[in-house]
């Protein structure tokens, strides 16, 4: 598994059936669900179960998804929009998945179900202390056995949705990515029959982020496994993962958790709920404000703390996102929004350090003559 | 990066010390009409060696200097022959020494030196324990003989002895001959000071070399961290200070010991009470060996010993009998230090990818905590215990120079080379044989006058941190570790040399020594006798430090050095107390002032002048 949990996909496992729940609170997952929930909500399971902070959510799960395309009864119609397409044809693969994205959109779900997510959306309201509590929708996929991490980047993720009719929507629309176009030719080029693939969704309240980024358990440039490198900015993580701006930057020992390095960019825009029109939108980080660390040591020391909990209990080096929210204390504001396996560096083969030499000695007279560069 | 030309500097003769040159070895002089050794001296790396001379080398002093050279090299190159390096050539401008490693350039030879090399430095490794058990026989045996050596005074007339016991020699043969024992005594210890140094520092290099493979961004703190935590020597002068601090309250005469600043003060108070002669007793057992402790490097005849001035160790006994009185822990924290040590260690040691690596790990992290008690501990036997005792021998000389009329007072002895003195007893022993006046009567009192005035004008002079062209590689590990020449520090040493102006200086760069960052009021200290002013929750700011100073350590919050690398004294006991460090800083006792607020940070070596 590993790099394949980045793949947007899930073929429908072959045990699960009627009785399997349509939705499951996150701390109810853990890894072993990757089948019903997905890779993301699985892990964020996984997470809560660890003792890491995550913003509390639920997944619609794939048997959500199931029973939702059997009532909305557009499966043959899905179906003939696919016959004969190429994997090469972009054309007309687009044009068949804005219709089957269309198809989608529209159908209504069914009151059962949507009853089943409205009551989990309420839960959550309560449990957040807010009404309709703003939430983050986004696709939660799993594909064990296709091969390859290309759908990187490639869920839909919606911010700030608030309400039960706008979650439902969005809810609707993670189904639908399952027939981006890149998504049906992949599926194409690697033989996986279409009517065996589902999605699940996880709706999570959404951290209010006053700065978030993502941080990994390794190097990134050197592969070093001593450390962890935070990259940050103010508001919501988007900045950062799309490359929007140059986030600041902070590697951590991982060992002492001491700041080793870091490096405050200047930064320009960010991302922050309009409370008026209830979405996230990008703005200008003021001017005073843009050369100023974004995250406060006590912070870089704590998230340095989660991502060494979260690689120790996945036994990787991992890939973290997350976020610290401003409407909740100091103390309980670091939220892990997201960690998978980290896989450049993972999946190489690092040779080893040393040359072969037995001894201690036989190190130091091959490094004697090598000597130490200046520059 | 682009150090000044060596003969450019040289060139600038400071007015009214022409002809400073004969204070010094003439082969230490950079030379303008030898264009072979020009050349060479222009195309070589010469680094100013700040971390044993923060000070213009008085000219007696330069024994050191020659020794160390002599030494180091002859071990590098003719006994060990370390494949890519010859010795460590030296030159002199204006009383500092500067020093560049020589590099064997031939690839073949490099090939050729590489089996002698494996044979006799891994016979050393192989037996460290042994050797190191008899070199610590031969290092006493040395100190005892200094320690037994007379220096005798010319009589008016011979002992009555001298012609019953048919001696057939004179007081004068053994002033000439003792004289010439005690420098040779000098040398031999410097041959032993030599004989593991080199191969311990090859060891932590390569430690640290090898870990910095593995994790490129692992602080050397962390490093030299896992080779902590070992007891060694060198600390147990510190112990005795506590020992006596805690024997002191448990006596209750601590009120007494903390009533005065002078030592005299204080013994007169305790001698004749009942507890005050016990606590003195111990207090007397203690000074042998362990106050023959200098209070700088050792280095310099102006390093007094703890011997030579009891309010040094008294004053370390005071802080310490203030910290039990505050109800705070005053032993070194080596528990504590040995149980992060070992987490640290295996934690960075679950890291490595593969077993090949881990046993590579292993192997090196063994041979590194091998090395380290010798690593430490020669300093206790060279620098503190011998030159204690050999500087109060060289004043007795100098008092019969004094009582002679060659010399004014017994300090000016160190005007004169180690050749000028010997010269200088000849004429004081013929003359007295003779029975007329010594000639240096006349010459010596106006030439030290002279140089007195050429030392006081260098000392105004700021050498060049570095001078010539710097190499791409450096292959010696003593010039790595012990003065942290690296890239990062010859850059930091540039970008401060092009600021004309320190005041205008806000952050200097270091090695980062040990982590954490602080905020507070500065105290600069250029001498053990300054860190007496050391105030509670200060950041100490010094040239170096040395083990002496261990109490100032107590008091501190930061310490932040001219020189020195990541195993220097100033970063180990940093280390071990958990306070912030910033060593090697270049030029940090220029720019900061005491008073100045700064914030020092010992994860990235910055240290910022705040206000």
């Amino acid at each position: 598994m590993g790099s394949a949990l980045m793949a947007e996909e899930v073929r429908l496992a072959p045990g699960l059936d009627s009785r399997a729940p349509k939705v499951c609170f996150f701390e109810d997952c853990n890894k072993d669900s990757v089948p019903l929930v997905g890779g993301k909500c699985s892990s964020l399971g996984e997470l809560i179960n660890t003792g890491v902070r995550v913003p509390p959510g639920f997944a619609v799960t794939t048997a959500g998804y199931a029973q939702f395309m059997r009532e909305a009864g557009i499966q043959d119609e899905v179906h003939a929009l696919l016959q004969g397409l190429d994997h090469d044809d972009m054309d007309r693969l687009e044009a068949a998945s804005r219709e089957i994205r269309e198809m989608i959109e529209s159908r209504p779900i069914s009151i059962e179900l949507e009853d089943l997510i409205a009551e989990a959306y309420r839960k959550l309201s309560v449990r957040c202390y807010l009404p309709a509590v703003p939430v983050a929708v986004r696709s939660s996929a799993t594909a064990e056995d296709l091969p390859g991490a290309s759908f990187a980047g490639q869920q839909d993720t919606y911010l700030w949705i608030r309400g039960i009719d706008d979650v439902i929507h969005h809810i609707r629309r993670c189904f639908s990515s399952l027939y981006t176009a890149r998504a049906i030719a992949y599926r194409i080029r690697m033989g996986f029959p279409h009517e065996q693939v589902a999605i699940s969704v996880g709706v999570q309240k959404m951290a209010n982020a006053y700065t978030a980024g993502v941080m990994f358990t390794l190097h990134p440039s050197t592969g070093d496994r001593s450390v962890i490198v935070i990259d940050s900015n103010f508001g919501f993580g988007e900045s950062v993962v799309s490359g929007e701006v140059t986030p600041d930057n902070f590697v951590v020992n991982k060992v002492t958790l001491d700041i080793i390095e870091r490096t405050i960019s200047t930064k320009e825009i960010c991302y922050t709920a309009d409370l008026k029109l209830q979405r996230s939108v990008a703005m200008e980080v003021p001017a005073e404000r843009q050369n100023i660390q974004s995250l406060i040591d006590d912070e870089i020391t704590e998230l340095a703390w989660m991502a060494k909990k979260i690689e120790k209990h996945y036994g990787r080096p991992m890939d973290i996102e997350w976020a610290i929210d401003k409407n909740l204390p100091v103390g309980g504001n670091v939220f892990v929004l997201q960690a998978r396996p980290e896989t450049i560096w993972s999946n190489k083969q690092k040779a080893p350090a040393t040359t072969g030499a037995t001894s201690a000695m036989d190190y130091i007279v091959s490094n004697l003559l090598v000597g130490k560069r200046l520059s | 990066m682009k150090f000044p030309v060596p003969h450019d500097v040289k060139g600038k003769t400071i007015p009214g010390t022409e002809g400073w040159e004969l204070m010094y070895p003439y082969h230490y002089q950079f030379v303008t009409d030898d264009p072979e050794r020009n050349q060479y001296e222009k195309d070589t790396f010469w680094f100013y060696d700040g971390l044993h001379y923060p000070e213009p080398l008085y000219p007696f002093d330069t024994i050191w200097d020659e020794a160390w050279y002599l030494a180091l090299s002859q071990f590098n190159n003719r006994i060990f022959q370390v494949p890519p390096v010859r010795g460590v050539d030296h030159r002199i401008i204006n009383g500092y020494v500067y020093i560049s490693p020589v590099p064997v350039k031939n690839p073949d030879e490099i090939g050729q030196r590489v089996p002698n090399f494996m044979e006799r430095a891994g016979y050393y490794y192989k037996n460290w324990d042994e050797l190191e058990a008899k070199w610590k026989t031969k290092m006493e045996g040395t100190i005892a003989e200094l320690e037994a050596l007379p220096i005798p005074r010319l009589p008016e007339v011979e002992d009555l002895k001298v012609v019953t016991d048919g001696v057939g020699e004179s007081t004068a043969y053994h002033l000439i001959k003792n004289y010439d024992d005690l420098i040779n005594l000098g040398i031999r210890c410097w041959q032993y000071h030599f004989e593991f140094l080199n191969l311990g520092y090859a060891a932590y290099v390569f430690f640290m070399d090898f870990t910095q493979k593995l994790f490129p961004s692992i602080p050397l703190q962390r490093v030299t961290q896992m080779i902590s935590g070992i007891d060694v020597i060198m600390y147990k002068s510190d112990d005795e200070l506590k020992a006596l601090a805690k024997k002191a309250v448990a006596l209750e005469v601590d009120d007494v010991v903390t009533a005065h600043r002078e030592w005299a003060d204080v013994k007169a108070a305790l001698a004749g009470q009942r507890h005050g002669d016990e606590w003195l007793a111990a207090f007397e057992k203690a000074r042998y060996p362990w106050f023959n402790i200098s209070s700088g490097t050792g280095w310099f005849h102006t390093d007094r010993s703890w011997n030579d001035n009891l309010n040094l160790p008294l004053d370390g006994i005071q802080t310490y009998i203030q910290k039990l009185r505050d109800g705070q822990e005053i032993d070194r924290p080596m528990e504590a230090v040995r149980a992060e040590r070992d987490r640290v260690t295996a934690e960075y040691r679950d890291l490595i990818d593969n077993d090949q690596d881990r046993k590579q790990f292993d192997e090196l992290l063994g041979c590194a905590r091998t090395v380290f008690p010798y690593v430490e501990n020669h300093l206790f036997y060279v620098e503190h215990w011998f030159h204690s005792v050999f500087w109060n021998k060289m004043r007795e000389v100098a008092a019969i120079m004094q009582e002679h009329g060659l010399i004014a007072e017994i300090e000016d002895i160190w005007y004169l080379r180690r050749d000028e003195i010997k010269q200088a007893l000849w004429d004081i022993v013929t003359a007295w044989a003779t029975g007329v006046t010594p000639r240096g009567t006349k010459t010596w009192p106006a030439e030290i006058e002279w140089r007195k005035g050429v030392m006081q004008k260098f000392r105004e002079w700021a050498p060049p941190p570095a001078i010539g062209i710097a190499p791409e590689v450096i292959q010696e590990p003593f010039t790595i570790v012990l003065w942290g020449v690296t890239n990062s520090s010859l850059s930091a040493w540039a970008s401060v040399q092009e600021v004309a102006d320190p005041d205008s200086i806000t952050e200097l760069k270091g090695f980062p020594a040990s982590p954490g960052t602080v905020e507070g009021r500065a105290r600069v200290c250029r001498s053990a006798e300054e860190i007496r002013d050391l105030q509670e929750g200060e950041i100490l700011v010094a040239p170096t430090t040395s083990p002496s100073w261990a109490p100032a350590f107590a008091k501190i919050k930061a310490c932040i050095t001219d020189v020195g690398g990541v195993m220097s004294h100033a970063a180990i006991v940093c280390r071990e107390y958990g306070m912030p460090a910033v060593v090697g800083t270049g030029h940090s006792t220029r720019v900061i002032k005491t008073g100045m607020t700064l914030r020092v940070d010992g994860s990235t070596g910055l240290v910022t002048i705040v206000q």
